[in-house]
């Protein structure tokens, strides 16, 4: 039976307006509403019905940030996780964190506690970064099973069918794996509130980066956060013939 | 990259709202009203030549639409129960031209149907016969907000969402939110004295809307639109505007108080055991959340399980005789976070909430609400649904569905309750695969019947409109109906305001 590392980000909550500082260094995040990034919910779950179905017979969440990402991890744990461990990180170390420091992070943390698995989410909604499992993977040199869309227990290993473009590939692999969640996958459950009131009381480990040799030194300095271009109105046309006008006039045709 | 965002809209999708998919999924046309349900037409001009060549000269051509496959959409509403025969539809952009329109009309005595978002459920928003379509949607400015007082100033034919986006980017909130919040018109809202699932919290429209300008059958343009929340100069014209659907004249602008937008914001989605613990719950949320109590909705299995199977949702819990949703808005997340686990703490132990699941986080609150807010467009999808939306005594709330169901047995469908709990107001959802009008006679009048021997209302929310006139006397005396008449007659002596509408025939 194995024991399952979850890593889950909190972010800001897809369904937030998005707002660029008026500096430009970033995003508004403060009196902003954040949840766990949607594909690391995707692979909560999934860990959590491989304990369900006695494959893994323990779930850790992982989550770096500051103090608020404990909030992410009441989540993993309501969802279904058996304990947390909060990777403490500043708020201006944070900003420029990147995949490379979250998956020293996650590498770090699975030899420490013997982890057999590492299940991540492909990406998460704010930086769109996708290489946190594939770094963690390397780091560890473990196989990695990434875009996965199914998760099957057969004989020593896993076989996961990933989604790749035009089709699925179904891949077998050996334990310990990296895992990194598509949305198909599973669809997250909600927290009950049983359980809720259940995970106010699992244990939460707090530990620092450094203190897991993990050097959060930025790597990149941001220039600048900009709107994505508005949008132009679009016209209504009286017919066919003005339409053709028009995209020659445009030279779109 | 692009691919997981196309995904995240996949999820999106999944909770569009279902106003729109019901209201262009049409396939058969329903029949013509007049036919259904055996009206006369009454003594009205007819539309000619150049009644068509003024209003083009009024507006300009493309706000005339005379080809029938444009106006066919405006002839149905959106539980396609009524189809109307209006050969025009007319899109004013100014007060100006809705005078003028009327003014016209009105000498003319043609009939016109004043029309917002058409999704009403009483057949009010679409015509009868010909009558004219005189159809807001261009009417859709923004004028002003104050956002200090929270007055905003908009014409009527502003979708209610754009409004509210619009509000919560400057920290306020529209007092009101209906499933049909992204396609109907604060103008109908208005004139229909929309409830819906704020008005535990903020009450009705009589008290949030501060002014309005309407315009009289006439062509006289009345102008109450005032920002004030006190004013008492002589009569509250603008209440006659709130709710009379307009019969009374036509709604062009109006002044809102938008609330202050709430910092923190929770739902939750329980489910309870029996009937009598929907209602011990309610008692006890209004003790134990008082202030911070924004919405108590509770909907029976059948309406969460046909919901979910028609739309393809998923619901969160597991099967319950009742589901409550229980939604709290406050100005302080920890404040209000102890006042609900105090809350649930208390419930669970008493057997009340069975299981629930609560959450602040804005998709799945959203996801929630979706699940409710499909309930109503959902039996669609069975076919045909006969809608009923009385206001009962709390008491008397839920004993309707049961005699429905015992009265209807296997002869329908599905028979299903759900309702603002908070407001004393049931819907009463009954489907079959296509209308009948052996069904319809089992219904009509008995549940009316049933409504007014609670002393209920026969329309709690969806107002009285085309299928109603005939019941009003189960919620309406005889003298309250005279009254009606005489101010309908003193405002549109000829009648040309959203006939067969609202007032019964003598």
């Amino acid at each position: 039976m194995a024991r399952v590392l979850v890593g889950v980000k909190r972010v800001i909550d897809y369904a937030v307006k998005i707002r660029v500082k008026p500096d430009k260094s970033g995003v508004v995040t403060d009196g902003v509403k954040h949840s766990m990034n949607p594909f690391d919910e995707i692979a909560v779950e999934e860990a959590v019905r491989l304990k369900e179905k006695k494959i893994a017979k323990e779930v850790i969440a992982v989550s770096c940030g500051p103090a608020q990402a404990q909030e992410t991890l009441r989540t993993a744990l309501a969802m279904g996780a058996d304990r947390a461990i909060h990777v403490e990180v500043s708020g201006p170390e944070y900003e420029t964190m990147q995949p490379l420091h979250v998956a020293k992070i996650l590498a770090k943390l699975s030899q420490d506690e013997k982890v057999d698995l590492v299940i991540v989410g492909k990406q998460a909604i704010d930086d769109d970064s996708n290489q946190t499992a594939q770094i963690t993977a390397a780091l560890l040199d473990w196989p990695q099973a990434t875009f996965a869309s199914k998760v099957e227990k057969t004989d020593a290993g896993l076989t996961v069918t990933r989604e790749i473009d035009g089709g699925l590939e179904v891949i077998k692999t050996k334990i310990p794996a990296v895992i990194s969640a598509d949305l198909r996958l599973n669809e997250p459950r909600y927290a009950t509130l049983p359980n809720i009131m259940k995970a106010k009381k699992k244990p939460m480990k707090k530990v620092a980066a450094k203190d897991l040799g993990v050097d959060l030194a930025p790597r990149i300095k941001i220039i600048s956060v900009e709107d994505p271009p508005v949008r132009q109105a679009g016209a209504v046309v009286p017919d066919v013939d003005t339409l053709v006008s028009k995209l020659k006039e445009g030279g779109h045709i | 990259m692009i691919r997981s965002i196309s995904d995240l809209v996949v999820i999106n999708l999944r909770n569009i709202n279902i106003v729109n998919y019901a209201k262009y999924s049409s396939s058969a046309l329903p029949r013509l009203s007049s036919e259904k349900y055996n009206i006369k037409r009454k003594n009205y001009g007819a539309i000619k030549p150049p009644d068509i060549d003024y209003f083009k000269s009024l507006l300009s051509n493309d706000r005339v639409l005379t080809e029938e496959s444009d106006v066919l959409p405006f002839n149905i509403d959106w539980i396609k129960n009524c189809r109307g025969q209006s050969k025009v539809v007319l899109k004013p952009k100014t007060t100006e031209e809705v005078s003028q329109i009327l003014s016209y009309c009105n000498d003319r005595k043609l009939a016109v149907c004043p029309q917002g978002g058409n999704t009403g459920l009483v057949g009010g928003s679409v015509p009868v016969f010909d009558e004219i379509v005189l159809n807001l949607s261009s009417m859709n400015k923004i004028i002003s907000l104050d956002e200090i007082s929270g007055a905003l100033v908009c014409e009527a034919g502003c979708v209610l969402e754009n409004l509210d986006n619009y509000v919560r980017d400057h920290n306020l909130i529209m007092p009101l939110d209906l499933g049909a919040k992204g396609s109907c018109h604060i103008g109908g809202n208005v004139s229909t004295n929309a409830g819906g699932l704020r008005l535990l919290r903020y009450g009705n429209l009589h008290g949030s809307i501060l002014g309005i300008e309407a315009v009289k059958a006439d062509g006289t343009v009345i102008d109450c639109l005032r920002t004030l929340k006190k004013d008492n100069t002589g009569y509250h014209l603008k209440h006659l505007f709130i709710g009379s659907e307009g019969t009374l004249g036509v709604v062009t602008k109006v002044a809102v108080h938008c609330p202050a937008l709430s910092k923190s914001v929770s739902l939750g989605y329980f489910g309870v055991n029996s009937f009598e613990d929907v209602l011990e719950l309610y008692k006890s949320a209004k003790e134990s959340l008082g202030e911070i109590l924004s919405a108590f909705e509770m909907a029976d299995n059948e309406a969460i399980s046909s919901t979910v199977e028609n739309c393809k949702l998923s619901n969160p819990l597991e099967d319950y005789p009742f589901y409550v949703l229980i939604e709290t808005s406050g100005s302080d997340e920890s404040h209000d976070d102890e006042k609900l686990n105090r809350f649930l703490t208390k419930e669970m132990e008493s057997g009340k909430i069975v299981d629930g699941t609560i959450t602040s986080e804005p998709a799945k609150m959203k996801n929630i609400w979706n699940i409710r807010e499909s309930i109503p467009g959902a039996g669609l999808l069975d076919g045909y649904v006969f809608k009923y939306d009385i206001s009962i005594p709390l008491k008397n709330y839920y004993d309707i569905v049961l005699l429905l169901r015992k009265r209807m047995g296997n002869k329908v469908t599905r028979v299903y309750g759900y309702g603002h709990i908070g407001d004393g107001n049931i819907h009463i959802n009954v489907s079959t695969p296509e209308y009948s009008k052996e069904i319809c006679d089992m219904l009509e009048p008995y549940v009316f019947e049933e409504v007014a021997k609670v002393k209920g209302s026969i329309s709690a929310e969806h107002g009285v409109g085309f299928r109603k006139p005939q019941f009003i006397h189960y919620s309406k005396d005889g003298t309250a109906l005279q009254l009606m008449r005489d101010l309908k007659q003193c405002m549109d002596p000829n009648g040309i305001l959203n006939p067969y509408k609202v007032l019964p025939d003598n």
